[in-house]
């Protein structure tokens, strides 16, 4: 009796780690570099710049921003998109404005400037690199 | 022997004069240094922190441009007068009037707007130290940087004042920016921009 037991045990926790190998672990972001190299071996992807924006993939997606951020910032205090998003430059620099949704408090109250909960942009907007997604993707976009 | 003074006195005084005219300018390069600048911590917690953060800190081409490059002119006699001005920091550093995050905060509108006025008065001649509209090579910039500095470089080109200046559309480039500034930008006589004619032919 002991003896299955012992044997039993032994079974079962070679099957976990045998499934566990074999189920594959999804390939990382960081590719086969090891952990303790850093940022040393992994390829720099310069942000894409897409004329005309991306198209968004469903309604009411945050559409996604067709440029760099690097040198724009947004604290309590400031925020530098709005040097060309904010409803008074938008037109002027050529930009899409912010939406209407963006003025609405939680409450649905139109407010004259841009609702704290819509203040921090890269919340929901992502400037996006070239990189091909990890796993396969039957992903259609919807109109 | 009044010749033998005459000339001594004549040696000894172009030596005292190497001496002190070097000394004077020695000292005065002395605080034309970024350690200098950031010997103060109103300097090095504040703005020297946010200098780092941007392209005049770390960029693709190695180039570094630190406090004095845009604060303090590189001619003489624009240097001297800057300096002399800045005897007024060195007042306010006395006073503590920026001593405190807090108060480095409710003071940032009044001088980041001074500073721009500088620069505006001088046609930003502390950027053009480097960065020139002749030199420019619209090609090789993005797009958008192309469209907005095509009008001045070809007035250059032409011969004729660019109509804008580097700090009418840079500013906060290499510190943060103060809140309110768009409105107070806006409302001053000397800083206000007029926007180009819309050209909305396209």
């Amino acid at each position: 009796m002991k003896k299955m037991i012992q044997v039993l045990t032994v079974g079962m926790f070679v099957s976990i780690f045998s499934v566990a190998a074999s189920a594959g672990i999804q390939p990382s972001l960081r590719g086969d570099n090891p952990l303790d190299k850093g940022e040393q071996g992994i390829a720099v992807k310069k942000p894409l710049t897409v004329k005309g924006g991306i198209e968004r993939s469903f309604k009411k997606q945050p559409p996604m921003i067709p440029h760099g951020i690097e040198k724009d910032r947004i604290t309590l205090k400031g925020n530098t998109c709005m040097k060309c998003h904010s409803a008074e430059n938008a037109k002027k620099e050529k930009a899409p404005e912010i939406g209407e949704s963006h003025y609405l408090d939680r409450d649905g109250n139109k407010l004259a400037k841009p609702s704290s909960r819509r203040w921090f942009c890269n919340q929901c907007h992502a400037p996006q690199v070239d990189a091909q997604p990890l796993v396969e993707l039957d992903y259609q976009p919807q109109k | 022997m009044l010749k033998k003074i005459f000339s001594g006195t004549i040696i000894i005084g172009i030596l005292l004069g190497i001496a002190l005219w070097g000394g004077f300018n020695w000292t005065l390069e002395l605080t034309n240094t970024e350690k200098f600048c950031i010997s103060c911590h109103e300097m090095e917690d504040n703005v020297y922190q946010e200098l780092q953060e941007t392209v005049h800190w770390s960029n693709r081409t190695g180039v570094r441009a630190t406090c004095p490059d845009c604060h303090v002119p590189k001619e003489w006699i624009h240097k001297i007068v800057r300096k002399i001005r800045a005897s007024n920091e060195l007042f306010h550093k006395l006073m503590g009037t920026i001593d405190t995050p807090e108060k480095f905060e409710n003071y940032r509108l009044t001088m980041a707007m001074s500073e721009w006025k500088r620069m505006k008065s001088t046609n930003s001649r502390e950027c053009r130290n480097c960065h020139n509209f002749g030199s420019m090579n619209l090609e090789k910039q993005e797009e958008r940087s192309a469209e907005r500095h095509d009008p001045h470089v070809f007035e250059v080109l032409d011969g004729k004042e660019p109509s804008k200046t580097c700090i009418d559309c840079h500013k906060g480039i290499a510190h943060h920016l103060p809140e309110g500034w768009e409105e107070a930008v806006k409302n001053d006589p000397m800083l206000k921009v007029e926007d180009e004619p819309a050209e909305e032919q396209k």
